[in-house]
């Protein structure tokens, strides 16, 4: 076989792939035979590199070079300069914010320095396809190590000793979990990897699935060992095609190397994968719900207890991990309890996948350490607020969560804190806002996703959140008043203390956490009937300076309800009644005369 | 399709593809690596320099010494094609002009095994911009 003398690595995941990434591959491909470098260049889709923002990726290999925003057309200029003529193209280079100059290597740009990969380990590495890169990289190293030197409960023991907890948001010890399932004696037992990803915003396990399919297989066998289950289930949504490709393609993989199956590498131990596909209900990530779904019944959460450690799918012990926490299983294995708990804080080890997302300049995926500040997550990592805008807070936790404000900017990121500050660590989506994000209209938003997902089942949940929803509805409109407030907290608590499930238990923090956090804000809704931010329709009202007003016609031709009149090079004047706010007008108006009130 | 049938099976299996990840691995800690630069523009390689390239990375193989083979283009020495840049970690990087196989193993037996001069040195005359 030729031996490779450079590769070139394109971010196959979903966001690059949206921007025509296969296409460069195929451009580089062709391009490379066109000079005869087909065997001395190699070119390996990969998956997501993190660096969402500035997608389609491409990183050339052994210089490091990182490519960003490259079309398919660039794919020619790649080649015939810097594969050929050994010169880096310097307008695909990466631009530093902060002092404009060219980055070339990805090891100097201060969105990966503070980044530590595990979960990501192998993400925009390895070909998630081909598994051959998997195993050089040890994949299913931990899986043998487990089958041939260690018994199911020294397993169990190691996962405990590393202090990993569940990655899905509740944070629930991961070992303990194991052991309670392993407790459980039953004919049949499942693993059950959970993939229904559904917090606005978040796509971590996407990512993972999509880039490093294996270490998800390997590890759901590890548990299956650890627990005396020989059948794992992957629910995942079905708006996931390229995650249920590639988990499709690494399962056939794994089978055809006998890495699943019977008798996985001579220990007699059989394991073997299944995925089933969710419709896409966010209700389905609570354990019990997904149960239920993978059951082919209604996605209804049920009471706990019975756990699903002890009746699971279709009444048996099943144990049912978060995607993330299982691609951080088989490095826990081969390097051991003691090397993973030396990262983090106390009560929270390793590491935690983000998925930064809002007004922020680097929008991607990131992994840190537990125990990072936000403040180095949003300016080191994130590179700041987008357009030099001031920042207002921070969503985690997704409609689970709450948001965090400039003070919390100093607090190192875990569970608990998290928890202390009103919010959640949740999947792992972090929704950067700066001042123009109205918090009122936040809540409402995050409000308005939970009554759409909920089952229901249970009255607090479906009665009480349409409630809360039209409260906020009334207080965006201008009709608020402050016993609204008052009543908007009351309603919130009765929700968390009598919903049946983590979705309605949950679903009242991003009220709760906007109302301790922006108090005045809401307020100045109710009494001064006023949106800071300018996003309240409502509370605006749109003005035409009449000194500045030259009389141009222009946003009276382009207003599409006729609210503006005035006569030709004459000061024009707005009707508040008819005015939607569209702000059409302001968009067309070359003096600035336009203002909102 | 072969079947990995013991922990020493898969073993087995990532040494044999450990090496098409090689490049890979390598670009993670260039630094702490020998980084050799082989001059690929039109007279170096007109002169040898992809046989050279090759052969060099053979003979790193063979040695055991992990090494950070890049292509670049011309190095401004056309009349010492071809040339290649040498750095080992903690050592300035050295230029040698005209390489040969005989040459190629002279530099790897010596300069970099045991930080002895060899003749080809070409003398740095220009100084970089950006550093």
């Amino acid at each position: 076989m030729a031996k490779y003398k450079m590769h070139v690595l394109v971010c196959g995941g979903t966001g690059c792939k949206a921007s025509q990434s296969a296409q460069i591959v195929e451009n580089l491909k062709a391009v490379l035979t066109e000079n005869g470098l087909q065997d001395e260049v190699q070119v390996i889709t990969t998956g997501c590199f993190g660096f969402c923002e500035k997608g389609p990726i491409v990183k050339m290999m052994p210089d490091n070079t990182f490519y960003t925003q490259v079309k398919p057309e660039d794919a020619r200029t790649i080649v015939e300069e810097h594969i050929i003529k050994g010169r880096k193209v310097t307008n695909l280079l990466y631009t530093d914010p902060e002092n404009n100059e060219h980055v070339s290597d990805s090891k100097h740009m201060g969105f990966y320095k503070k980044q530590i990969r595990i979960a990501l380990r192998n993400c925009g590495f390895i070909d998630p396809e081909n598994i051959d890169e998997s195993i050089s990289r040890g994949g299913y190293e931990a899986l043998g190590k487990c089958l041939s030197e260690m018994k199911p409960e020294d397993v169990i023991q190691e996962i405990k000793l590393s202090g990993l907890r569940g990655r899905g948001g509740g944070g629930f010890p991961t070992g303990l979990k194991w052991e309670i399932a392993s407790k459980n004696h039953a004919d049949q037992k499942y693993v059950v990897c959970n993939a229904d990803e559904g917090d606005p915003g978040a796509f971590m396990d996407r990512s993972i699935m999509e880039g490093d399919p294996h270490s998800i297989i390997e590890a759901m066998a590890i548990c299956g060992y650890a627990i005396g289950a020989t059948k794992g289930l992957v629910y995942i949504r079905a708006e996931y095609p390229l995650a249920i490709d590639r988990l499709q393609i690494a399962i056939k993989q794994a089978r055809e190397y006998g890495l699943l199956g019977q008798d996985i590498m001579g220990s007699g131990f059989d394991f073997d994968i299944e995925l089933r596909y969710g419709a896409g209900a966010f209700v389905c990530g609570e354990e019990t719900a997904l149960i239920h779904s993978m059951e082919g019944k209604r996605g209804e959460p049920t009471f706990k207890p019975p756990f699903p450690a002890v009746s699971g799918y279709l009444g048996k012990p099943t144990n049912v991990n978060n995607v993330e926490t299982f691609a951080n299983i088989p490095v826990i294995i081969t390097k051991g309890a003691d090397w993973f708990n030396k990262i983090g804080t106390e009560k929270s080890k390793g590491t935690k996948v983000f998925a930064l997302a809002g007004q922020i300049n680097n929008v991607g995926l990131i992994e840190v350490p537990m125990g990072i500040t936000l403040r180095e997550v949003i300016y080191e990592i994130g590179g700041g607020i987008k357009d030099g805008k001031e920042f207002k807070a921070v969503q985690t936790g997704g409609p689970s969560g709450g948001c965090l404000t400039k003070k919390h900017l100093d607090t190192p990121i875990d569970y608990d804190n998290l928890i202390a500050a009103g919010s959640m660590m949740g999947s792992g989506g972090m929704v950067v806002m700066d001042e123009t994000s109205c918090m009122v209209s936040i809540a409402k938003f995050y409000l308005e996703f939970t009554c759409e997902e909920s089952c229901g089942k249970c009255t607090p949940c479906r009665i009480g959140n349409k409630r809360l929803c039209e409260m906020l509805t009334k207080i965006s409109k201008g009709n608020g008043t402050m016993e609204d407030l008052y009543e908007l907290r009351n309603l919130a608590a009765v929700i968390k203390d009598t919903a049946l499930c983590g979705l309605g238990q949950t679903s009242p923090n991003p009220v709760l956490s906007t109302l301790d956090n922006f108090w005045d804000e809401y307020v100045e809704h109710v009494v001064d009937k006023k949106c800071r931010a300018g996003v309240c329709k409502s509370l605006m009202s749109y003005e035409i300076d009449q000194t500045k007003c030259v009389g141009c016609t222009a946003c009276a031709r382009n207003c599409p309800v006729g609210a503006i009149k005035g006569e030709k090079k004459m000061p024009h004047t707005i009707d508040p009644a008819v005015c939607i706010k569209c702000g059409a007008c302001i968009e067309r108006c070359k003096f600035g005369a336009i203002s909102i009130k | 399709m072969t079947k990995v049938k013991s922990l020493a099976d898969l073993k087995a299996m990532r040494e044999k593809f450990q090496s098409n990840l090689d490049v890979r691995e390598k670009s993670n800690n260039q630094e702490e690596m020998v980084q050799i630069k082989v001059a690929m523009a039109t007279c170096g390689i007109a002169s040898g320099a992809k046989q050279i390239m090759e052969y060099m990375m053979e003979k790193a193989d063979a040695m055991k010494i992990r090494v950070v083979f890049t292509q670049t283009g011309c190095m401004g020495y056309c009349h010492a094609e071809p040339t290649i840049e040498v750095k080992v970690p903690g050592r300035d990087p050295l230029v040698f002009g005209h390489v040969d196989n005989k040459k190629a193993d002279e530099i790897f037996e010596k300069y970099i095994l045991n930080n002895e001069m060899v003749d080809g040195i070409i003398p740095v005359n220009y100084e970089v911009i950006d550093k």
